[in-house]
């Protein structure tokens, strides 16, 4: 049986102004699976993340997300569209204005309309579900660890219980302890809540630990995508600098 | 094919079942019959009804979920809040027919039940509104204090590049005077003509009762001079460049540029706050004497359309009657309006702490207490020129 794609990408381009990003593109992300992205900087991984969720406006080609063509919706089906994903940001992006709970709310206000304890418990059950305190829901992003505000970044997105979470560099600038505490937590609620990830990252660690798929990213395009030991056979100079470096094989030896 | 397209649409189409739950109340037991899509954005209805159901104190309570077509984390959440519940007072409460995919929801919920935050506590009302009173009066002691030695801490700085010009940083000097007076000369001119005008249209109005119009040439001369010229020009200024000085150093600030310059061995003192002191206390002299020439300039254009004096008339008699010392007296204010502005926008920056909020809260708050300031000098100066007869 053929895996559903989730989201399916053809022949994307995008640029800014006279800089073409991305020719060409084509990629699938499964239902269910965790897809990391990989890529030497500026190769363009956050600027196809913030494409597919409708940040940055394709020049051609097309991003289909859920069976439905993204530029052909208009505003409502949009709006319903958007509620079916999360995103967490680099720095988690939280509203510095409100706690971590209202944060966490301001997805269930602003599309719903729940009775407001039942809210404030969703929060608190987010809030502990991505291992933060109960006394963070209190605090306000400035009052945070950069690794805490990327936890409440993630309860953030998935107020919703999405079924796609966009991710954009979890585990960068987490201490190593932090980084595999945030892996887990990503596995964890994969199993539970059935999710599809879709996963910027550099972290080499974090690919080898829960990536069921990798695509790398070069020449302006996706040049492949596989699992770990489709990555180490592939021949193309990045992908074997990156996945045969020092860095690559001591992740790899980790994971052994 | 058919199969595929089955799929996708329940979930997105408005026709997704409802979440629905039954309760019945027999003597071998209640139970809770939970049907349908218990997904958070359909919950609002079950979630009431749960909360005030309340099984008759026979027996277990089951609740059924054998009728469950999906479950997210938030319908797990309140069924696990009810049983929860249940057991609390004493009941035997369980789930029955959990089918193998919610099993896995259900006992994530269960692992992470905190319970959720009380509504913070207020304290009587009057009570806050004292405390509040006091808190704010402390509060502003304590930052009259911390700008006395911010002030300081700028002279200091002066003396320094005083006696060392080759510390002034020129570039940034010469690039602020442009941004606060250049770029404000058309703003600032056009504010003071329409306020030449209508001082001239009023006083004209007025005097007439008395037959004594051509005082008009006076009144708008003097009080624009003293006063309103350098007074408006001021007004602006904390507005326009204030502020902005209060958002960029704040600004600064949380991107942790501040920090990088002490690390470089700069002084943020040197680097950030003197060059825009110093360009608001040259330039707002000359901003002042741009406003006044306009002020002038709108009051005679007003007393030759409204009373028929002459331009050559109005010089004549600004020059017989209006002695250049009321010019002198707006002025000399300019310098000192130019150190409060400066020295509190600097100083608000430099207090941002955490979020763009704060940037938002202090830029306020440097404006409000920039305009206020201003008009605190003026006053003094009203009472210290009073005194000396000038």
């Amino acid at each position: 049986m053929h895996p559903e794609a989730i989201i399916s990408i053809r022949g994307l381009r995008t640029g800014f102004g006279k800089t073409v990003i991305h020719d060409g593109l084509d990629l699938d992300v499964y239902r269910g699976e965790v897809l990391g992205i990989v890529g030497g900087s500026g190769t363009g991984k956050s600027v196809l993340l913030r494409t597919i969720i409708g940040l940055n406006a394709p020049l051609a080609g097309t991003i289909m997300v859920f069976n439905r063509d993204l530029a052909a919706l208009n505003f409502a089906d949009r709006r319903a569209l958007e509620r079916r994903w999360g995103v967490l940001f680099q720095n988690g992006a939280l509203f510095s204005s409100l706690t971590v709970a209202q944060n966490i709310e301001v997805p269930m206000r602003e599309h719903l309309a729940l009775p407001e304890n039942l809210m404030r418990e969703i929060a608190a059950m987010k809030i502990a579900m991505v291992g933060l305190p109960p006394d963070a829901g209190s605090k306000y992003p400035s009052e945070l660890s950069g690794g805490m505000r990327k936890r409440a970044g993630l309860a953030r997105a998935l107020a919703l219980d999405p079924e796609i979470v966009f991710l954009d560099e979890p585990t960068a600038g987490l201490d190593p302890i932090g980084a595999s505490a945030f892996d887990a937590l990503i596995r964890e609620l994969r199993q539970a809540l059935g999710l599809t990830v879709f996963m910027v990252t550099h972290d080499l660690d974090s690919l080898h630990a829960i990536c069921d798929r990798i695509a790398v990213m070069a020449e302006k395009r996706v040049i492949v995508t596989g699992n770990m030991m489709q990555m180490l056979e592939y021949d193309h100079p990045w992908v074997r600098d990156y996945f045969h470096g020092p860095r690559g094989r001591a992740a790899l030896q980790a994971k052994v | 094919m058919t199969q595929a397209q089955n799929e996708g649409a329940p979930q997105q189409g408005p026709a997704a079942a409802r979440a629905d739950i039954q309760f019945s109340d027999t003597k071998d037991g209640a139970a809770a019959l939970v049907r349908g899509a218990w997904v958070i954005s359909e919950l609002a209805v079950v979630d009431v009804a749960l909360r005030a159901w309340n099984p008759a104190p026979s027996s277990a309570v089951v609740f059924d979920l054998g009728g469950l077509e999906r479950l997210d984390t938030a319908g797990a959440w309140i069924l696990y809040r009810s049983r929860r519940q249940l057991r609390a007072a004493g009941r035997t409460a369980i789930y029955r027919n959990v089918q193998p995919g919610h099993a896995a929801l259900l006992a994530r919920v269960e692992a992470n039940d905190t319970a959720a935050p009380a509504e913070p506590v207020q304290s009587g009302s009057i009570l806050r509104v004292l405390a509040e009173i006091g808190a704010g009066v402390a509060g502003a002691l304590i930052e009259a204090r911390a700008l006395l030695g911010f002030l300081g801490l700028t002279m200091a700085t002066l003396g320094r590049a005083i006696a060392n010009p080759a510390r002034l940083r020129w570039t940034p000097l010469i690039y602020h005077m442009e941004a606060i007076g250049f770029n404000a000369v058309p703003i600032v001119s056009l504010i003071s003509f329409l306020i030449g005008v209508v001082l001239a249209y009023q006083g004209a109005t007025q005097l007439r009762q008395f037959g004594a119009e051509i005082f008009t040439v006076e009144l708008v001369a003097i009080s624009v001079l003293r006063e309103i010229g350098i007074l408006l020009t001021a007004i602006i200024v904390a507005g326009r460049s204030g502020s902005a000085f209060t958002a960029q150093i704040g600004s600064m600030k949380l991107n942790e540029e501040i920090d990088a310059m002490r690390t470089l061995a700069l002084d943020p003192m040197e680097m950030l706050v003197l060059p825009r002191i110093l360009a608001l206390i040259l330039t707002l002299p000359m901003l002042g004497f741009v406003a006044d020439i306009m002020g002038l300039f709108g009051g005679a254009l007003m007393c030759w359309i409204v009373l028929d004096i002459t331009p050559g008339l109005y010089l004549q008699r600004l020059n017989e009657w209006v002695p250049l010392a009321h010019f002198w007296v707006g002025v000399i204010k300019a310098p000192f309006f130019a150190l409060m502005i400066g020295l509190i926008g600097c100083f608000e920056g430099l207090q941002v702490e955490g979020s763009a909020e704060s940037v938002g809260k202090l830029t306020t708050k440097s404006v409000v207490e920039a305009i206020f300031m201003v008009i605190v000098v003026d006053a003094l100066f009203s009472i210290y020129f009073a005194v000396i007869g000038y």
